[in-house]
């Protein structure tokens, strides 16, 4: 063990859910205090500091100059860069934008151009990895807050925290839930889907949406070919099944972009 | 003499705010409440979207209250497609939307807003000084949170409801233990009302316009009717004809203003003035000990409201677990698509939250349209800080900053939710 660790929490172009799932750690709060120092985090402190930190948690993707500027810094700044959640990871739901033509954005303001100018955006939802090197991928939708313990607990022991790449089926088959692919054919993207949630929606009778991301090779165009031939989904449902936490990561953008 | 306040990131409160403020002989010049977070287009990018999954996609507009977006948007859809949903499911819907108010609420008081009167630059110190109370609050967020995850079976981003209901029945014994937790709590939130009665919360005083959701029988917090102090009264579908949108060029966020009219509050504020004979017994008992007389006009005062609603979520939670009927669950997939036009709105933690959907004949989005609390908010927030600001223009620059982030601290603003309020012309 060390001493204290030096902790960053970050917040880019995200929801806030992961910062949220941080601060839900509720029992463990008063024992965090001990062993990790919050140095910067701004929803939950005004006296924020500069680096240099053990680890930054960056939740968000990255869509302005002025957040790239700040990631490039806390890479600098950082020991251990994690990339906090979906959106930091794969760009998650708002990556969809990266699909849209940028004429149907535009329009959402009436005058866009009044607040570029003061306020920039690239108008693309692009996760850490586009631009540093990304240490730790903490996936989910929000990342599941034992997973944020893992990464503090293996900082503080100085070693790689064990993250869990194997498909959520391996945790829907330790719940004994009934497959709702095999056994009712309905369009799961378990298969494809990274591990951490505890397979909760097939837990609750709904397939899985995939909302953390792609599992270590995953083999997306089979489970589209499944879910056509099987299931009974459209060519368009498919691609919107696949475009939606992950659509631009190398293992979905083959079929998230209908190719 | 001149005075320049700013803010460049406004702490505790949630997403990427700043204030600048410029004041001329203590008179307010320039007062912008800016939002530099940036905007995430939903509107653009649910078109085309299936309806089936239009409310797991806008939870992930807000974190912090991803159950009243999934809520506006599940009823939207259900209203364009023409589904009715069940008692139970009405009752489940109310019960999980008082368990994100409860987490909420619990978060701004305890962790964002307290430590600025306790003398404390956050709840981490704070917690060092005075555990038992940082526990405390911690142990009630955890019942919200809880609350939640126990009916929609994820704390953030909730994944059992559905078009048409939720595809998972909570447990009796997972019930039951919720209602002991929640009888245990009462006095915790008892304890919480009485804080933020003896707290000197600032009296300043603005006659502003307040809306609120009001219902005729039961505390309202997923639908009802629109009313306001100024004498408002109008259904849901009517939102969109009595609240105009502007744009301001140091914001991403759009403001909100009435037809005709100028800022209004949305938020526990308005939602207790008008809905005051609702409350459940414990809360109306505790705003009566705090002195809480409606109508009240007093921003720093949400504060005490916040906490009334902290103990009337906890009660209302209660009776909902008594008196939940016998239900269903439906599967994700069970509607058809039909083409239509829904809209809806529900209280948010932080106020009234409009989702308004048109789908064609496949059921894909082929407009969207949200307003958030923190966008209807955003314009009143200022004309608050323009009063507010002379009563403390003697104060320096520093502590004058830190007198504007608790005015707006009050508010509980959450500007992710701000920034993707447009609707698609």
């Amino acid at each position: 063990m060390r001493g204290k660790l030096k902790v960053a929490v970050v917040k880019m172009t995200g929801c806030a859910g992961c910062q949220m799932e941080f601060l839900r750690l509720e029992e463990e709060f008063m024992e965090l205090l001990e062993n990790v120092e919050i140095e910067y985090f701004v929803m939950a402190k005004r006296d924020n500091h500069p680096g240099p930190y053990d680890i930054a948690f960056v939740e968000g993707s990255i869509s302005t100059p002025r957040e790239l500027e700040e990631l490039r810094e806390l890479r600098r700044q950082a020991k251990t860069l994690v990339a906090f959640g979906d959106c930091a990871c794969t760009g998650c739901i708002p990556s969809i934008l990266n699909w849209v033509p940028p004429i149907a954005s535009s329009r959402v303001y009436e005058d866009f151009t009044a607040i570029h100018s003061r306020k920039e955006s690239f108008q693309r939802i692009l996760p850490l990895s586009e631009f540093v090197d990304v240490d730790v991928h903490l996936r989910g939708c929000p990342p599941h807050k034992d997973t944020i313990l893992e990464v503090l607990k293996a900082g503080l022991l100085g070693v790689k925290p064990w993250l869990r790449l194997h498909p959520v089926c391996v945790e829907c088959k330790l719940k004994e839930n009934n497959c709702l692919l095999t056994s009712e054919h309905r369009p799961c993207m378990g298969p494809v889907t990274a591990a951490g949630c505890g397979a909760i929606c097939p837990s609750v009778g709904r397939v899985c949406e995939g909302c953390y991301g792609p599992m270590s090779d995953a083999n997306a165009e089979s489970l589209a070919k499944v879910f056509m031939e099987e299931c009974g989904l459209s060519k368009e449902d498919v691609v919107r099944k696949f475009r939606k936490y992950a659509g631009a990561s190398r293992a979905f953008i083959k079929v998230a972009g209908g190719v | 003499m001149e005075k320049n306040i700013r803010v460049d990131y406004i702490a505790r409160v949630e997403g990427q705010g700043e204030l600048i403020i410029k004041v001329v002989d203590g008179a307010p010049e320039t007062v912008q409440f800016g939002i530099f977070e940036p905007p995430k287009f939903f509107e653009a990018f649910l078109v085309g979207r299936d309806f089936r999954e239009v409310h797991e996609l806008t939870s992930r507009i807000c974190g912090i209250c991803p159950v009243p977006h999934q809520i506006a948007a599940l009823r939207a859809v259900e209203k364009a497609v023409g589904i009715e949903v069940d008692e139970y499911t009405r009752q489940l819907r109310r019960l999980m939307n008082f368990g994100s108010h409860l987490q909420s609420h619990v978060l701004n008081l305890y962790l964002l807003a307290a430590p600025d009167y306790l003398g404390f630059e956050s709840a981490i110190p704070l917690a060092r000084e005075n555990p038992q109370l940082i526990k405390k609050a911690l142990t009630l967020k955890k019942l919200g949170n809880d609350i939640v995850e126990v009916v929609g079976g994820r704390a953030i981003h909730p994944v059992s409801a559905v078009v048409g209901g939720f595809t998972h029945i909570p447990g009796k014994a997972k019930l039951e233990d919720l209602k002991k937790r929640l009888m245990e709590a009462r006095k915790s939130c008892e304890e919480t009302v009485q804080l933020f009665s003896e707290l000197n919360l600032p009296e300043y005083e603005r006659n502003e316009e307040q809306i609120a959701l009001t219902h005729r029988r039961e505390y309202p917090i997923n639908e009802g009717a629109l009313r306001s102090t100024g004498g408002l009264e109008a259904g849901e579908d009517e939102y969109r004809k009595y609240v105009k949108e502007v744009q301001v060029d140091y914001s991403w966020a759009k403001h909100s203003i009435l037809e005709g009219g100028g800022s209004f509050m949305v938020g526990p504020l308005p939602r207790v003035n008008l809905n005051y004979s609702l409350l459940s017994d414990g809360a109306k008992g505790a705003a009566e000990s705090a002195g809480f007389k409606p109508v009240v006009h007093k921003p720093f005062k949400a504060l005490l409201a916040r906490a009334i609603e902290v103990l009337n979520a906890v009660e209302q939670s209660i009776l909902i677990i008594e008196n939940l009927p016998k239900g269903k669950t439906v599967r994700e997939d069970t509607f058809k698509p039909k083409a239509g036009f829904g809209c809806a709105v529900v209280e948010a933690p932080r106020g009234l939250l409009y989702h308004a959907y048109r789908l064609n004949e496949k059921g894909l989005v082929e407009q969207a349209d949200i307003v958030t609390p923190t966008a209807m908010n955003a314009r009143n927030i200022e004309e608050d800080l323009k009063g507010y600001i002379p009563t403390i223009a003697d104060l320096n620059e520093d502590e004058m900053a830190l007198r504007c982030e608790m005015l707006v601290r009050a508010y509980d603003p959450c500007i992710s939710c701000s920034v993707h309020i447009q609707r698609i012309r």
